[in-house]
């Protein structure tokens, strides 16, 4: 459909439009569903990109964070650093052993101390950075074969517990989509039984328009431009409300909370327009099919 | 244009008639008459495609009833001014709506024909009931607002099942000279009806065919009248 065609489609058509009659109950029916729907659907949106957002988060922290740290009077740090990197490159599950530089440490301790912080004169552990990969890294098994021959490594991987959290976050989210993908085929099914009724009061009306030579294009044109703009309207409402609702959910504190955190950050609020779109989208095809359906089945 | 080729119909029934065939050319002037019941209506139907032969061959503009699609059909009745024995409206809209709505369906806009709209209201004595809605008029009043529904179009034929059924002889004489008005200028028309004087007034004017269906058959009945 071109822009030219679209745009005639929304103003035009008065006359097609005219020609069957205003059905209050139907109508008011329609923008209600696709009200309902949409306010829906801003929430299985926010739940899907929220669970995403937390995911990537986690997972990002769960990446980087196992490390093994080597504690060790001055002149052993070198030995046992190797030592223990022969360890990881011979561990199963381990992806990446990297030794972090002097600045990369000292750009963690930043934070905590400040810049001006004469990190080589300090007696800090060595940090070995490590990314696991494969068939996952026995926790267990790399304590116990460290701790035999690198007596100075302490292997910390304190954000393990976040693991199934993630996958949890990954389920959500998939459920989030889901639930998306059935609200909008129940809007589909509701506009078509509306769409169906509305029809099948109006044969009087279809039997006039074919009596005087209107083609199923045209008689199909009235009911569709109707249900698409009251589902536009709908939609847009329902979308709003949520929208609203979602702004003013009691948010902030910790940015990890999953209840605190629902909603949307950013460019993330560019998806809300897409759902009364859609909306008129789905009561667009739905209407359009339903139309032809029964239009045939008038002969 | 239109033309029945030893056409039959039943309605699931015995034959209501059979062997019919029919040409309604350009220009000419058919009155079709007969006995309540006979199949008039039926046959009428027939040749606006609302109805499809039991058996037999209906041609309109020069194609196959049998193989039309539903579009090739609405195309056709876009040249055919149909006047129904029930005069069926869209009751929510106007009689000037209703009566603009052959063009509108086919894409032209009724604002255009304004003037035609108006003067051809007044001459079937409609101008006042112009904004009312159709329910609201009587039957001959809405008898005649089918028939300016039925020319507004300027059709290539026009059907009408007793368009004059329920008007008085003043006002059936007006209509009467709308479509001989429009025969003369070369549209086919078709008129079944009952009344005789009709008829007989018609012939005075223009060059008429009666055809009688009678027990089954379809009749030339020029003769007796
Ligand atoms: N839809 C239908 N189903 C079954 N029978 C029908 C149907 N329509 C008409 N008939 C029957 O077919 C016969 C012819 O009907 P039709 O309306 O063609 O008659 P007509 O000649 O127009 O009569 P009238 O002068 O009363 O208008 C009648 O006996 C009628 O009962
Ligand atoms: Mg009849």
């Amino acid at each position: 459909m071109t822009i030219a065609s679209f745009r005639g489609f929304l103003l035009g058509d008065a006359q097609a439009d005219r020609a069957v009659p205003p059905t209050g109950f139907t109508a008011s029916l329609t923008v209600f569903a696709a009200a309902a729907m949409s306010f829906l659907a801003v929430f299985a949106l926010a739940l899907s990109l929220t669970t995403e957002r937390i995911a990537e988060r986690w997972s990002a922290e769960l990446a980087r964070t196992a490390t093994v740290r080597i504690a060790a009077p001055a002149g052993q740090i070198q030995a046992q650093t190797e030592a223990a990197l022969n360890v990881l490159r011979t561990t199963p599950g381990v992806a990446v052993a990297r030794v972090l530089s002097t600045e990369e440490q000292q750009a963690l301790l930043t934070p905590w101390f400040g810049p001006d912080l004469p990190i080589d004169t300090l007696p800090l552990p060595q940090l070995i950075e490590i990314e696991e990969g494969g068939e996952g890294l026995d926790a267990e098994g790399l304590r116990l074969r460290l701790s035999a021959e690198v007596p100075g490594a302490v292997f910390d991987d304190h954000a393990r517990w976040r693991a199934p959290l993630v996958q949890a976050a990954d389920r959500l989210r998939a459920l989030g989509l889901f639930s998306l993908v059935l609200i909008g085929a129940t809007t589909a099914v509701m506009i078509t039984l509306a769409a169906n009724a509305a029809l099948s009061a109006n044969a009087q009306v279809i039997w006039v328009m074919r009596l005087v030579g209107a083609r199923d294009v045209y008689i199909a044109r009235a009911f569709v431009r109707r249900f698409t703009l009251r589902a536009l309207f709908g939609a847009t409402v329902g979308t709003a409300l949520a929208a609203l609702a979602v702004a003013f959910l009691p948010g902030e504190a910790t940015r990890d909370g999953f209840l605190t955190g629902l909603g949307f950050e950013g460019l993330e609020w560019a998806w809300l327009p897409a759902i009364p779109l859609l909306a008129a989208f789905v009561a667009f095809w739905a209407t359009r099919m339903a139309a032809f359906r029964t239009l045939k089945e008038l002969t | 244009m239109i033309d029945l080729q030893s056409v039959a119909y039943n309605y699931g029934g015995r034959e209501l008639f059979s062997g019919v065939s029919l040409s309604i050319t350009p220009g000419s002037f058919h009155f079709l008459t007969g006995p309540s019941g006979a199949g008039k209506t039926t046959l009428l139907k027939l040749c606006y495609l609302e109805l499809m032969a039991t058996s037999g061959r209906v041609s309109v503009f020069g194609r196959d009833a049998a193989q039309m699609t539903r579009d090739d059909i609405a195309r056709s009745r876009s040249r055919i001014g149909v006047v129904h024995q029930d005069c069926q409206f869209l009751d929510h809209l106007p009689v000037i709506e209703n009566v603009a709505l052959p063009l509108t369906v086919n894409g032209k806009d009724p604002e255009s024909a304004r003037g035609d709209l108006e003067s051809l209201l007044a001459w079937v004595g409609l101008s006042h009931q112009a904004d009312r809605r159709p329910p609201e008029l009587s039957g001959g009043e809405r008898q005649r607002a089918a028939l300016a529904r039925a020319v507004i179009n300027a059709p290539d034929v026009i059907l009408a099942d007793e368009p004059t059924g329920n008007v008085d002889w003043d006002m059936s004489q007006r209509l009467l000279s709308l479509l001989v008005e429009l025969n003369r200028m070369g549209t086919a028309i078709m008129v079944a009806t009952h009344d005789l004087n009709l008829i007989r007034a018609a012939k005075a004017q223009v060059n008429t065919r009666t055809l009688r269906i009678a027990d089954r058959r379809l009749i030339s009945a020029g003769a007796d009248l």
